[in-house]
């Protein structure tokens, strides 16, 4: 991220949202949302001290509850640009009027109370999209595993912030109801994912490796810990992944094969009532804490951007790929990539690779002088054309407007409207020539003549 | 409102206490109970184990007689003969095969045109918590109870839809409207092994202690249930347990309706608290004591 803050080609606009998207492949006008960060960027140069000074102090979202940050502040340590916003929900000074202690101490007079959101349009040639995933909300359908309300039944991403040394327990794995070490811990796999009757159909992809190594973290930082996966299968399908999984089992992690069916405290523990499939039986394990590997879903506010972009989702609201095998990088409208779990669910390297293939695939698009198109496109006969306009709402893709053109008539020049397609856009579909009354549209390749050619050379 | 009612034979046996409490609490909350004339048993689990078909008509008979006489609504206080009429009726519905397949069997004309509804559905949220206030002249004040729903009442959730398969939440709200506190544990639809204690005491007994301890542990100084097979089950087996296991159970296992009959003041004997196992006058004794001093 610093790097690509630092190039000199590249505009980074954090902290913005997209209101608006018009045009197409080349020209794309797109409205962007600057939101307020009521602190001015070219005076603060990121010292911090505002962020120690806070009084209002609210749970962090980055890290899930699981610690607090100040109401101005930075989301993560490692954010670019490394200089903060003033959350407007939470601020004294923008709620009450009443505190300024951001102002009063800022070396530089950066604050910026009066601060306001700008809208600015700018135009650009191509659109990548990577809004990542969230995380299925598991509270809301996993009843036998407490609804949420016992606190030491966490997810993995909970977990991943405990582990991480620069997180809100600075590395280390406790149980968040009273902050002891953990020496028992259970893992449940799949919490949403393949399961079509409470959560998704689909696999989430990543959580194999992760749970793998979670287990792994707590037998190597926990001394006398134990780790129990619950799973339905282990799928480690990439390099070095099943070898992996193969030394967290050489470690001591026990894995049973099968679902926890109850979660429910008893004293200080949690009493996991679960399945081993291999062996028929059933396991009780009392655990001290419960890590649930929940199912990947899209970004909140995904289908609305996808709606404002002009592309579509899949059925459980993924942005949809142009084709599953040859292109997963492009969506169906042209100019417009996909990157990340935004597609579907994806681990790192996965994610990496496609980023890397969507941003080739614009540079191999900006190489050009001209457009490669496909010939067999939508063609309007301007002399039959009434400039109905009923092709216009017919078209998918956008690729259809009105023009005015001029012709002579009795010795007289007029103005009238023709339909125009626009051969960037048009994906050849023929929704347009079905639609058209006068018979003006044709699509190339496949003209009405060309097809009633084709009938009689069968027919007669 | 005028519900038809089909009481089930627990109701009559073991669940006696069952029976004797839902009508004085229907007269008192001005519920017209009309029990089905010339009732046969549903089946419970025995017919459906035996025969799919046999299972769905015996309770069908039933239904049919009640649409017979024009009644919309059919009230079921057992958790078993609600499961099973439930699962006739919505059968009948989703197949117009079924519906004459089993019309043919009973040899009568069903059309499952009437809603079925257990009884604690009816009183907890179509009677509603207002009423069930109204009534209260002896609250239970403080008196700590574990809600026991059981498996029938929730499960299948499509089927019975209840208002939450592992958290439901109607009889604790009844409870907390007579003035008891429930309390929050973990067993709440838990199966009582009813019918292992017959075929494999030592599974079934398992079963019933782990309820008990659970509501032990959280609190609880009494279960409510509304299922005579759970409450048989829970409330006659204490004492085998506690000298199998060495614990000292002593948990009075009440139907739902009793302790709301209780609170609108009616008497220890017109709802049949003699007639439990683990002795029951004593807690309630206490109890309505309890809420003499906090009025003092």
């Amino acid at each position: 991220m610093v790097a690509a803050a630092q190039h000199p080609n590249i505009e980074l606009l954090a902290y913005s949202e997209i209101e608006d998207v018009k045009g197409y492949i080349g020209n794309f006008d797109v409205t962007i949302r600057k939101k307020a960060k009521y602190v001015d960027y070219s005076k603060c140069t990121g010292c911090g001290l505002c962020e120690t000074k806070c009084p209002s102090k609210v749970p962090s979202e980055y890290d899930l509850g699981l610690g607090k940050r100040p109401s101005i502040y930075k989301p993560f340590a490692q954010a670019v640009p490394s200089k903060p916003v003033i959350d407007p929900v939470n601020c004294r000074k923008l709620v009450k009027g009443k505190c300024g202690v951001c102002a009063k101490i800022c070396p530089t007079g950066a604050i910026n109370y009066d601060d306001k959101d700008e809208i600015i349009t700018e135009r650009f040639g191509a659109i990548v999209m990577a809004t990542g995933f969230d995380l299925f909300e598991w509270e809301k359908a996993y009843g036998e595993y407490g609804y949420g309300k016992y606190p030491d039944v966490i997810t993995g991403l909970h977990f991943e912030r405990m582990a991480n040394a620069s997180g809100p327990t600075g590395g280390k794995i406790i149980r968040p109801s009273d902050g002891k070490e953990p020496k028992t811990v259970v893992f449940i796999k799949c919490v949403g994912s393949r399961d079509n009757v409470k959560g998704k159909e689909y696999c989430s992809r990543a959580c194999c490796m992760y749970t793998a190594k979670h287990a792994h973290q707590v037998l190597d930082k926990i001394p006398d810990s134990q780790a129990y996966v619950f799973y339905m299968d282990v799928r480690t399908p990439g390099k070095a992944y099943d070898e992996f999984y193969n030394k967290t089992l050489d470690d001591g992690a026990v894995y049973l094969r099968g679902r926890v069916s109850k979660i429910y405290p008893e004293g200080d523990k949690l009493i996991c009532k679960g399945e081993d499939s291999l062996i028929g039986k059933n396991v009780t394990v009392a655990a001290d804490l419960v890590v649930l590997a929940t199912a990947m879903v899209p970004s909140a506010g995904s289908d609305k951007i996808a709606g404002i972009v002009g592309f579509s989702t899949d059925k459980d609201g993924w942005f949809q790929e142009a084709h599953p095998k040859l292109r997963p990088v492009e969506t169906h409208t042209g100019g417009v990539f996909l990157a990340g779990a935004c597609q579907g669910p994806k681990d790192i390297p996965d994610t990496v690779s496609q980023a890397s293939a969507a941003a080739v695939k614009v540079c191999a698009l900006f190489s050009k002088n001209e457009m490669e198109a496909d010939p067999m496109i939508s063609k309007v006969n301007e002399e039959k054309c009434s400039g109905c306009g009923m092709c216009i709402p017919c078209c998918p893709y956008k690729a259809i407007e009105l023009k005015t053109i001029q012709e002579r008539e009795h010795g007289k020049t007029i103005e009238r409207q023709v339909a125009t397609v626009n051969s960037g856009l048009c994906q050849g579909c023929g929704a347009c020539t079905a639609a058209c009354r006068p018979g003006a549209i044709d699509l190339e390749g496949f003209t009405n003549a060309q097809i009633l050619e084709e009938v009689d050379a069968l027919c007669l | 409102m005028k519900y038809a009612y089909f009481p089930g034979c627990s109701l009559d046996a073991t669940g006696i206490e069952f029976g004797l409490s839902n009508k004085l609490v229907a007269k008192k909350l001005d519920l017209d109970l009309w029990e089905i004339p010339d009732w046969n048993c549903c089946g419970a689990s025995a017919a459906h184990l035996t025969n799919h078909m046999l299972a769905l008509s015996l309770p069908a008979r039933n239904l049919a007689i009640a649409e017979k006489a024009g009644m919309k609504v059919v009230a079921v206080p057992c958790a078993a003969c609600f499961a099973r009429c439930k699962a006739t009726s919505e059968a009948v519905k989703s197949s117009e095969e079924m519906q004459k397949k089993i019309s043919d069997i009973i040899e009568m004309d069903y059309q499952a045109k009437a809603e079925i509804f257990s009884l604690l559905d009816v009183i907890g949220k179509q009677i509603g918590l207002e009423r069930i206030k109204a009534q209260v002249t002896k609250p239970l004040n403080g008196l700590k109870v574990a809600s026991y729903y059981g498996c029938l009442l929730v499960r299948p959730p499509k089927i019975v839809q209840s208002d939450d398969p592992e958290n439901p939440m109607t009889m604790d709200n009844i409870m907390a409207a007579i003035g008891a506190e429930p309390v929050e544990w973990s067993f709440k639809t838990e199966c009582c092994g009813a019918s292992h204690v017959v075929t494999k005491p030592s599974v079934g007994k398992d079963m019933i202690y782990e309820i008990l301890k659970n509501a032990q542990i959280n609190g609880a100084e009494a279960i409510a249930t509304a299922c005579p097979l759970c409450g048989l089950n829970l409330d006659m087996r204490q004492k085998q347990i506690n000298a199998n296991k060495g614990t000292n159970f002593n948990i009075p296992v009440f139907y739902f309706t009793e302790l709301m009959a209780l609170s609108f003041g009616c008497s220890g004997k017109d709802v049949g608290l003699s007639k439990h196992f683990v002795p029951a006058e004593g807690l309630i004794q206490e109890v309505f004591g309890r809420a003499r001093r906090e009025e003092a």
